[in-house]
């Protein structure tokens, strides 16, 4: 899982680098507010086939004990992983719900 | 040591006793022989350098900007229509603040089909944000290629070294070419203040918003105005350690002279025969060659100009629709100053017609003559 | 899930990300997936440049990057002439078993960066050179490319004056150069396409990978279609999954035996939604046309190249 990042600010151009440069990831961005529908995972009935995981672009699911788990911070809600999970145990949510 | 050297090859030799890494260039009328003795040199081992024959000139510049992006001391040199292909890729390199070195060799551009020389295909990059170092002989041609590196690496800003066609590109001079140790001592390996590197990873000219462009925009223009000292210092130090010195201008008998003929590169030689001439029969002239046009070395031209009559500039270039561009960048310069003389603008040379020593005396004779310019551009030379 | 361990998983494809998250790709982005598939299989001693295309916007804006591997952004035509600056460096830096990646979209390959990259493929320079293949102009907003399919919709060729030309082939005219390698590989075959990367990056000279790359607002579909648009395209036959080495020897990488028809492919997506079903037709004979061509050549290397 990655921690949410900061942002990087500069007050004057005595503080940039020479050319643009980055100087962190975008682990800032909070890419899980694009969302309007939540992938919610039934472990009851996932088989850790980590296919939900392999075709993850962003990547927004994780490994954690053996098991795929989304990170919210970041998942955009394609539904890429709803519509790939083989045993169809991911379940589309309406957000705030 | 002292070897007869064609323009062309002069840059080669720069360019070996730079210890350049990376070389990416297309073959152009007149700059062919450059790259030819550069891949000779090469290719026996003379050089520790890849040479890349790209199929462009676009494609040379873009890969001497990966080049030196990625740590190492790029060159390449071109021509007229190469260079102007290589226009997008020019901008690229000083806003990525790559301290590239490149010999452009003045020819006209096309059509009608030319390869004489004239400075309209520099003179188009001017805003490329490139430092732009106008040479007029030979031997300045290749001290300038080791002096160009040693500023470009100072301020983080590639630099162009410019020769006329033919005048200087094929014909041969005396040049002396000195000792690789003396260079190494004074240009130690490129040291890369920005690089790609997997261990350090950075990501290199993304997307930049409005909030911060123009800060970068800002940096480079200081650097910039940072290099007019620079430029001075180093040739100064190349001075010091070869006996030849070169600054931003290069005054020719300025110091007591009422009127003074701008000029650069090779009409610059010819003017000195002029100015010699006319002083013998009295007339109190110099030649101010101006070296540097970017940076613009305003504050200098206005102290070699404090005090004269008038003022003479000649241009192998048009900017249509204006004037010459070098008598632009003059007039401007001086324009919040107290200096308040007429300046005469005079066009002429391009396509490679010969700038003679009795055209130059004409210009002259014209400017002491008039009060003021009766035309905003004078041309000379031609058959109207 | 803090559970005791039940089961050891197994992976086909390495764990480790290099990729992060953040990054500014639209939801189920193709050329993604297609990042974070490369840089599993080609680690972190690596440089990409990238002209002008989607990644110069995903990667984000200064002063951050999303790859986490060192990265020049560069002109759009300059992909490949780029990488082989790079190269060049590298080389003479002693730095050899860094791998060089120049990662272009279609137009940058296809159309723009086309003359440099046949110039450093005719060099045969030591570089990866990555086209994600979306099929159009998408970073400036769905114009038709060299790599634009007959019959699709664009903002250049709406649906009155729908393309009505052939997509450019690019692997065959990369094959031609007769460079060590050129592959295609698909988002939708991960481990197909993992395989590929790794080889391309054990191969010395220029190598060629063709992405099928699915962009959901540009091709009018739905972004949790990406993954199956991509698994239609090779299961239709649209797109062969094949390696080419030294421009003759042709393997196929994904036998589709019963293939399904084009229609399942076009249907899905909104770029075809106009398509009169003889234009369908139409495109369905290219399709079987083209098959049996890579066919024989692939025959062919069994034969001869094998």
């Amino acid at each position: 899982m990655f921690k949410p990042g900061k942002k990087i600010e500069f007050k004057s151009a005595k503080e940039i680098p020479l050319t643009p440069m980055s100087l962190g990831d975008m682990t800032h961005n909070y890419t899980g507010s694009w969302r309007n529908l939540r992938p919610e995972i039934d472990y009851d009935r996932c088989i850790d086939c980590m296919i939900c995981w392999k075709f993850c672009p962003e990547p927004a699911i994780f490994i954690e004990n053996d098991r795929p788990k989304i990170d919210y911070y970041f998942c955009k809600g394609c539904g890429i992983c709803v519509q790939e999970c083989p045993v169809k145990c991911i379940a589309f949510e309406e957000e705030g719900k | 040591m002292k070897k007869v050297l064609m323009g062309n090859h002069a840059i080669s030799y720069g360019a070996t006793l730079s210890r350049v890494q990376v070389i990416a260039a297309y073959p152009i009328t007149p700059q062919t022989q450059v790259v030819e003795l550069l891949s000779e040199i090469v290719a026996n081992g003379e050089l520790d350098a890849e040479f890349i024959k790209v199929e462009s000139e676009h494609s040379a510049m873009a890969a001497c900007i990966g080049a030196s992006a990625a740590g190492a001391r790029a060159f390449t040199a071109t021509s007229s229509q190469g260079l102007l292909l290589m226009h997008e890729v020019l901008h690229w390199a000083s806003r990525a603040r790559l301290p590239i070195v490149m010999a452009n060799i003045n020819r006209a551009i096309s059509p009608g089909w030319t390869i004489w020389t004239d400075q309209n295909d520099s003179l188009s990059q001017r805003d490329t944000g490139w430092m732009q170092i106008y040479t007029a002989d030979n031997q300045e041609v290749l001290d300038s290629i080791i002096i160009g590196y040693k500023v470009a690496e100072k301020v983080s800003i590639p630099l162009m070294i410019v020769l006329d066609a033919f005048v200087l590109s094929h014909t041969y001079e005396p040049v002396d070419v000195p000792d690789q140790e003396k260079i190494d001592k004074f240009l130690p390996p490129y040291k890369p203040k920005i690089k790609l590197d997997p261990e350090d990873p950075h990501a290199f000219g993304g997307l930049t918003a409005p909030n911060i462009y123009m800060e970068f925009q800002y940096n480079h223009q200081q650097a910039m105005m940072e290099a007019k000292k620079i430029i001075n210092e180093v040739g100064k130090e190349y001075g010091d350690i070869t006996g030849r010195y070169y600054q931003n201008l290069s005054p020719y008998k300025v110091d007591d002279a009422e009127y003074v003929v701008i000029t650069t590169g090779t009409i610059s030689k010819t003017t000195n025969i002029v100015v010699d001439k006319l002083r013998d029969s009295g007339v109190k002239i110099g030649n101010l060659r101006i070296r540097t046009l970017r940076p613009f070395p305003s504050e200098e031209i206005y102290e070699q100009l404090k005090g004269k009559k008038k003022v003479f500039v000649i241009d192998r270039n048009i900017s249509f629709g204006n004037t010459g561009i070098f008598f632009q960048e003059v007039k401007a310069s001086l324009y919040n100053t107290d200096i308040r003389v007429p300046i005469f603008g005079f066009v002429t040379g391009l396509g490679g017609r010969d700038v003679t020593p009795e055209l130059i005396e004409e210009i002259v004779n014209i400017g002491i003559k008039n009060e003021k310019p009766e035309e905003e551009v004078i041309w000379m030379g031609v058959k109207k | 899930m803090t559970e005791k361990k039940k089961r050891k998983i197994s992976l086909s494809i390495p764990a480790e990300e290099i990729m992060r998250p953040g990054n500014l790709a639209c939801q189920g982005c193709g050329a993604s997936l297609a990042m974070r598939y490369a840089l599993k299989a080609l680690g972190r001693n690596v440089i990409f440049d990238i002209p002008a295309c989607c990644w110069s916007v995903i990667d984000g804006p200064f002063p951050y990057s999303s790859i986490g591997v060192p990265l020049l952004h560069m002109a759009f035509e300059t992909a490949a002439s780029t990488a082989s600056g790079i190269r060049a460096a590298t080389k003479v830096l002693g730095k050899e078993d860094t791998t060089v990646v120049a990662w272009a979209g279609d137009g940058g390959t296809f159309d723009i960066g086309f003359q440099a990259l046949s110039g450093a493929a005719e060099r045969n320079e030591d570089i990866i050179y990555v086209c994600y293949d979306n099929e159009a102009y998408m970073n400036t907003g769905i114009q038709r490319s060299g790599a634009t399919p007959y019959g699709a919709w664009t903002t250049t060729t709406p649906v009155k004056h729908y393309k009505k030309l052939p997509k450019k082939d690019i692997i065959e005219i990369m094959a031609a150069h007769r460079i060590p390698y050129v592959a295609n590989v698909n988002i939708a075959y991960p481990e197909d396409f993992i395989r590929k990367f790794k080889k391309a990056a054990s191969i010395k000279g220029t190598k060629f990978i063709h992405v099928f790359s699915p962009c959901p607002p540009g091709w009018k579909m739905k972004p949790d279609d990406t993954i199956k648009v991509a698994k239609l395209a090779v299961q239709t036959r649209v797109f062969p999954l094949i390696e080419i080495e030294h421009g003759i020897k042709y393997t196929l990488n994904v036998k589709v035996n019963k293939p399904k028809p084009v229609f399942e492919y076009l249907k899905l997506q909104g770029r075809f939604k106009h398509l009169t079903e003889k234009e369908v037709q139409r495109i369905q004979e290219d399709v079987d046309a083209y098959w049996d061509y890579i066919m024989k050549k692939v025959e062919f290397s069994k034969e001869y190249a094998g």
